[in-house]
């Protein structure tokens, strides 16, 4: 009433205002940033425009940079995704009337701080950690195996943090299937493994792309877990942002990889949005 | 057959919800390891939960975190209501843009978000980080959260009620407050709640705009945990994951996540 009453703008400006000054203003400053220089104090000069920022972070130097990003992410999407489908598909069938509470404690370790989600896999996977000392005590391996500081840790870590994004649009999907057409397939002799492939995967399709982005998105973007369970070494472009921004204070290429990454979340996020949305629909 | 498959899928859903908890079970655990290193597990002890409340350093940190996480959670749950509020009542040409606005921080890079604010302080106002720097990043990314959680209840709001209590004489401010807040109350509560445990989390957008003196708590475990692993570091990981779940456990028990159809309106926008 208090909308209707006075306009909907009293209550929309202050919030809108609020995002816009704080959040879509700064962004502004990434992309102005992104075509400037610096002198040697690591101040942002403007004085010459350049491209050189975006031509650096394509050159031959950064490609092992970019591709371990995506080689990251990209596995952890697709472990995701073979971890999630079953569950989303269990929860969907089976979850009866628990259904929300299976949801939600998917999402509960997620709400839990990433950091000590993260900090916890260093416990599990150092030389002397938990697996290390089940697989000693077992009598299985006298030197400690190292797991730590590998793209393996890596991996887990962004698979373990990133699932329940995965998990959540499966299940849209998968709980929006219709029953019948399964039952359908099943009545003209497809076994369950060919309804599986040519009914319920491509049903589905929309809910894979939709959980294939939500987790390539945040995966790509991450770099507490490079750092902690990758080690000193392992450089991604999020890792890069990070030292270029606070110890190596080249702004304007931090800017430009940073202006990448944006670029790369919002198509994603539209495409997946998108993809969800016509499931919906349809 | 389909039984023993049904119950396959079963025994392999139980696995991966252990997967998705046992790392934190852990960390709990050995927040109570009596070995000083923390290598190996040598007996149990409460002694770390009354050093960490000894320590300058972490008190500090989480003073700090304490007071950003009371302002992040006052001001974005005051613009988020009313942003929520006007977005449940808004027509369509505007709503789509205004959709977008609030989606975008929620999907952005931490990092990006991070880094934008840093060169947006630096650049107008010379800032090199601090605490006012920090309260308005937390701010930014908290108020996508309340106000896609308060839209979500005020489109479910029988408009009739507020009519009524038009008609029986109440303001457009009496209405709201004597109406409307307290149909809304407890996606306000909810809202405010998930705001606090993001706020309390936060690193990333922390680390590029902490200056001297306004290190948080995460900041501090994450300059810590770099030289190792300490029972104490998992007793301070142990206190926040309580604290954060208690927040998020109050949120689900007001009700704002009883639908699957509400969480997913919250975490995809």
């Amino acid at each position: 009433m208090l909308g209707r009453r006075l306009g909907i703008g009293p209550l929309i400006l202050p919030g809108a205002v609020w995002l816009a000054l704080f959040f879509l203003v700064p962004l502004a400053f990434i992309a102005a940033v992104s075509f400037g220089t610096h002198d040697r104090f690591g101040r942002v000069l403007f004085d010459a425009l350049t491209l050189d920022n975006y031509r650096r972070a394509f050159a031959p130097t950064f490609i092992p940079t970019i591709s371990r990003s995506i080689y990251y992410a990209g596995m952890t999407t697709i472990l995701s995704i073979a971890i999630g489908y079953p569950v989303a598909f269990w929860i969907s069938r089976y979850g009866g009337r628990n259904k929300a509470l299976l949801l939600i404690l998917v999402m509960l370790p997620f709400w839990t701080s990433y950091l000590i989600r993260t900090y916890a896999w260093m416990i599990i996977l150092r030389d002397n950690g938990v697996v290390n000392s089940i697989l000693h005590g077992l009598g299985i391996t006298g030197e400690p195996i190292i797991l730590l500081n590998t793209d393996l840790a890596v991996i887990l870590g962004m698979t373990y943090g990133f699932l329940p994004f995965a998990i959540l649009p499966l299940f849209v999907s998968i709980d929006r299937l219709d029953e019948a057409l399964v039952s359908a397939a099943r009545d003209l002799y497809a076994n369950g493994r060919s309804a599986f492939i040519h009914v319920i995967l491509p049903l589905t399709m929309p809910g894979i792309i939709a959980a294939s982005l939500l987790t390539f998105i945040p995966a790509i973007g991450d770099y507490v877990t490079p750092d902690l369970l990758g080690g000193a070494q392992t450089t991604t472009v999020a890792k890069v942002v990070q030292t270029l921004f606070l110890s190596g204070r080249d702004w304007p290429q931090g800017s430009a990889l940073g202006f990448i990454l944006m670029a790369v979340t919002i198509i994603g996020t539209f495409a997946a949005v998108r993809s969800l949305r016509a499931e919906v629909l349809s | 057959m389909r039984t023993d498959r049904n119950r396959l899928l079963s025994a392999y859903a139980v696995v991966v919800y252990i997967f998705l908890f046992l790392p934190i079970v852990i960390l709990i655990i050995f927040s109570f390891n009596a070995d000083r290193r923390n290598f190996n597990w040598t007996g149990f002890t409460l002694n770390w939960y009354p050093t960490l409340f000894s320590n300058r350093l972490i008190l500090g940190a989480l003073g700090v975190t304490l007071q950003v996480a009371a302002i992040a959670v006052f001001a974005s749950v005051v613009l988020g209501t009313f942003l929520g509020l006007g977005l449940a009542r808004i027509g369509r040409r505007w709503r789509g843009p205004l959709e977008v606005l609030l989606l975008l921080p929620m999907v952005t890079p931490e990092i990006v978000m991070g880094i934008s604010l840093l060169l947006f302080f630096a650049t107008l106002f010379g800032g090199q980080g601090s605490f006012t720097q920090i309260a308005i990043a937390h701010i930014t990314f908290c108020v996508s959260y309340v106000a896609v959680i308060v839209r979500a209840r005020a489109i479910g709001l029988d408009p009739h009620l507020e009519e009524a209590g038009r008609d029986l004489g109440a303001s457009a401010w009496g209405t709201f407050r004597h109406v409307t807040m307290p149909l809304l109350a407890p996606a306000i509560a909810a809202g405010g709640m998930i705001a606090f445990a993001l706020s309390f989390d936060d690193l990333v957008i922390t680390s590029f705009n902490a200056g001297v003196g306004s290190s948080t708590l995460p900041l501090y475990i994450y300059s810590k945990i770099r030289f190792g692993v300490t029972p104490e570091i998992n007793a301070v990981s142990t206190l926040i994951v309580a604290i954060t779940g208690v927040a998020i456990f109050i949120a689900w028990r007001l009700g704002t996540f009883s639908s699957s159809e509400g969480r997913l309106v919250a975490e995809d926008g």
